[in-house]
């Protein structure tokens, strides 16, 4: 009776659905005003309720945590964690393959490493929620994946496997590749694989299985892209590479993300009409080459030109090897963007532009229980995040 | 008359202005003199260039014809000292040997290159611009005041360019500076090297003192010699690369074997060490990384290292190495050791004061002392909140920084064309970090 009485004691907070309630003075929940004295209810693995604790009772056997701000899971719209490892050496730079500047087919869930030391790494400063994969630097390089930061395998992990391809224009991809050597001829490689597609999808269409092309994985892909079932990531920093984007997707009607678009601020309005989202440079990328002309203040200038914008952690090839979506909106809102607008850029208008906001982004019933505690305003540079909580447990209980 | 008008225009555009000639002051401002506790509501009164007074409101007697300024509710700091940067962009040690003690930057320095604003507008005043990291001596380094310049002699603390101190010797183990002969192959190797250069030095040395001043019986010129004795005989200092914990524990090892100052720089790995960092004596000049990795030896690199430095009582100084981090968000690395645990007073005084006897130059810069450099810094409020910028930049009671002024504020923020010659590949190309 002992030892089973024991075994129970192990074995039973494995089984019992999370029942936590998370305390903040102020509680972002960005559905709404911020909630001063707010309680955050979690059973299992989604949210159950959140209000004024003067409306909301805590039931009998729930943990009670406390912080002074309390906001969701972060939302890190890009980077490549998990593909891109802490050790920067062959083995675990898995983000871009360079045998061939187009290949949309690989599949960021087939290099995706869990255990990462960086995935960790984000993950105990906030960030909850990542789209990651392939990386920049090929024409098209791979797709990306939408993942939370915590699972043992990728499959535990994924919230939406093939989520983006990753598209890079300009220069930088004739750093990788022989072919293209010009920015031009980029461009009309991947018209070509439009085209291409275009044609592919049209015969495969035949009536006669027989006349159908045999089946190509790339191909597929990028069909996929023109059928809307799979969003194009386009990196393009400088204005005419962000001009060429634009040009590319209406002339093939794709769905769009701008990606990086260091140079947004000449081109806001063609970009506003263009109606894509854009996913920003992290505010601090070190600045040269194509990002030469980056500044601090293009996030507050796209929130003034009205265009949907999420700020990413990006790819690093050196030192800091992943940055961190809370220090890059935090660098933003210290150069003309409100907190709010700061803190949405990195939660709930990421999971819009990720198309996963009836899941993360903020705090409200039924979304997944991403939840992390601060202990003062997230954004400045002495506040540590002191625990974090994903789908419900408790991954991270250590102030950082 | 065409030529007057030229030459009016070539001495109006000359940039070094001459020290300021009305004495200046600066009422109303939480003023942290690194001296002692911050002063509220202090009045600093700075004349000729030099600090002339600082205190509390009423005790600091501003003269009739001083240019008063009201910075009520802002913060004065003392112009900020950067131990390890790449900005000017200079060079250093070519690939023909991984040993160049005769090799000096200030010969190689554009003083109009674009990166000294983006240190102005971080609040930096002094900066030590370092060779970089790919051999394991890659030259002199030059310790520059960035007051407006013409020449690399208008920023130099040094007297003397040809002959004299003007830095410090820039140095590397670790992975580095491991590379195709004539570089190691191996961290032995590398020691090994090293050593035998220094024991050259040694001997150099004794052959100028059983010289005794005699001109015929002194040995042959050698420049790279020359800084080697400087080192041996503690006139300058080796500032030297080193991450890993063993790799720091060599380069103490090696201090000790030839006597020669040394600051640690960058040292990820300190935390690990610092007990024996702090038995050797030796200061550290770290950088802050937003996350450990990107090299072999940075994987074990923590927010927490300064606060463990700080409690071993080992004296540090915050450095940009800038591209690596920027130089215009140099508060922000002190601020992140202020999370992990490092006291405030020893997070502001490692953006000035440490750095300056780093440099061996407290006695000119690094706190608001009556009779030192008038170089400060005015925030918008406290130091290490994200929110705050530096508003203003004052080098020897110049303003050479005025957030409030559109053609400064752009090279705080960035833009287009506004950083002309600063590219990403400077970082990358000198090795640094």
């Amino acid at each position: 009776m002992k030892i089973f009485l024991a075994f129970l004691v192990f074995v039973c907070p494995a089984f019992s659905p999370a029942q936590i309630a998370v305390k903040g003075e102020t509680v972002h929940t960005m559905a709404g005003a911020p909630i001063r004295n707010g309680v955050v209810l979690i059973k299992g693995t989604t949210i159950e309720r959140v209000g004024p604790e003067s409306e909301v009772a805590v039931p009998a056997g729930y943990r009670i945590m406390t912080a002074r701000v309390v906001t969701p899971g972060l939302v890190d719209a890009h980077t490549t964690v998990g593909l891109s490892g802490i050790y920067n050496v062959p083995h675990d730079q898995m983000q871009l393959e360079k045998s061939d500047p187009i290949q949309p087919h690989l599949r960021a869930m087939d290099a995706y490493n869990p255990r990462e030391d960086l995935v960790a790494w984000v993950r105990t400063l906030g960030v909850t929620t990542i789209n990651t994969g392939h990386g920049p630097g090929a024409l098209m390089s791979g797709t990306t994946m939408i993942a939370k930061t915590a699972g043992e395998t990728v499959h535990e992990a994924l919230v939406r496997p093939d989520a983006m391809v990753a598209f890079t224009l300009g220069s930088s991809v004739s750093r990788n590749f022989k072919s293209p050597g010009t920015r031009a001829k980029g461009m009309a490689m991947l018209r070509q694989e439009f085209l291409k597609a275009q044609e592919y999808m049209k015969k495969m269409q035949a009536r006669d299985p027989d006349k159908r092309p045999a089946r190509d994985l790339a191909l597929d892909m990028v069909a996929g892209i023109l059928r809307g079932e799979i969003t194009a990531l386009i990196t393009a920093q400088t204005a005419p590479e962000i001009m060429s984007a634009l040009r590319l997707q209406k002339e093939f009607g794709f769905r769009m993300v701008l990606d990086g678009a260091a140079e947004a601020y000449l081109v806001p309005g063609e970009i506003k009409a263009a109606g894509v989202p854009v996913i920003l440079h992290p505010t601090m990328v070190r600045t040269g080459d194509e990002t030469k002309n980056a500044s601090f203040t293009t996030a507050a200038k796209l929130r003034d030109a009205g265009i949907r914008f999420a700020i990413q952690s990006g790819y690093e090839g050196y030192v800091p090897k992943v940055r961190v979506v809370l220090f890059e909106a935090a660098v933003a809102a210290a150069n003309g963007l409100s907190f709010e607008d700061a803190l949405r850029s990195v939660t709930i208008d990421a999971a819009r532009i990720l198309g996963v906001e009836a899941r993360v982004g903020s705090l409200e019933r039924g979304k997944d229980a991403d939840v992390v505690l601060f202990d003062g305003d997230p954004f400045e540079y002495t506040t540590r995040t002191c625990a974090v909580i994903i789908n419900g447990a408790i991954v991270s209980e250590t102030c950082r | 008359m065409r030529k007057f008008i030229f030459f009016v225009l070539v001495v109006s555009l000359v940039p070094v202005a001459a020290a300021q000639e009305k004495p200046t002051a600066f009422r109303g401002a939480i003023i942290h003199t690194i001296e002692g506790p911050p002063i509220e509501n202090g009045v600093l009164l700075i004349e000729k260039g030099l600090i002339r007074a600082v205190g509390p409101a009423g005790s600091v007697a501003v003269p009739a014809d001083a240019i008063v300024h009201d910075v009520t509710g802002k913060v004065i700091l003392p112009g900020l000292v950067d131990t390890h940067s790449h900005i000017g962009r200079g060079d250093g040690g070519d690939a023909s040997s991984a040993l160049n003690p005769d090799v000096r930057i200030l010969d190689a320095i554009d003083v109009r290159a674009d990166n000294f604003k983006k240190a102005l507008a971080g609040g930096i005043t002094t900066v030590n611009v370092m060779p970089g990291s790919g051999h394991l001596m890659s030259g002199q380094t030059a310790y520059l005041k960035l007051r407006r310049a013409n020449t690399i002699n208008d920023m130099l603390f040094c007297d003397d360019p040809i002959n004299g101190i003007c830095g410090g010797m820039k140095m590397a183990n670790g992975t580095n500076s491991i590379r195709e002969k004539p570089f190691p192959g191996t961290r032995a190797k590398s020691a090994a090297m090293v050593r035998e250069l220094f024991v050259k030095a040694q001997e150099y040395r004794e052959k100028i003192r059983a010289a005794k001043g005699n001109p015929e019986k002194m040995p042959k010129r050698d420049l790279g010699m020359e800084a080697l004795v400087q080192i041996l005989e503690g006139r300058r200092v080796v500032h030297h690369h080193t991450h890993r914990h063993d790799d720091i524990l060599t380069v103490l090892r090696l201090a000790k074997e030839f006597g020669f100052r040394v600051v640690l720089h960058h040292v990820s790995e300190a935390w690990k060490v610092a007990d024996e960092i702090a038995k050797a004596g030796a200061s550290c000049s770290i950088i802050v990384l937003d996350s450990p990795g990107g090299k072999l030896e940075a994987v074990d690199i923590r927010y927490e290292t300064g606060a463990v430095l700080e409690k071993a009582g080992v004296p540090v100084a915050y450095h940009t190495d800038d591209g690596i981090t920027d130089s215009r968000l140099f508060i922000r690395s002190a601020a992140f050791g202020v999370r992990a645990g490092m006291s405030r007073a020893k997070a502001l005084e490692a953006l000035t004061i440490v750095g300056a006897r780093i440099l061996d130059l407290d006695h000119r810069i690094g706190s608001l002392k009556p009779g030192k450099d008038a170089d400060l810094i005015v925030l918008s409020g406290d130091p290490f909140s994200t929110y705050t910028v530096v508003e203003q930049t004052w080098v020897e009671g110049n303003k050479v920084f005025d957030r409030s002024n559109p053609e400064d504020l752009k090279y705080a923020v960035g833009g287009y064309d506004v950083y002309r010659t600063a590219t990403s590949s400077d970082a990358c190309e000198g090795g640094a970090e």
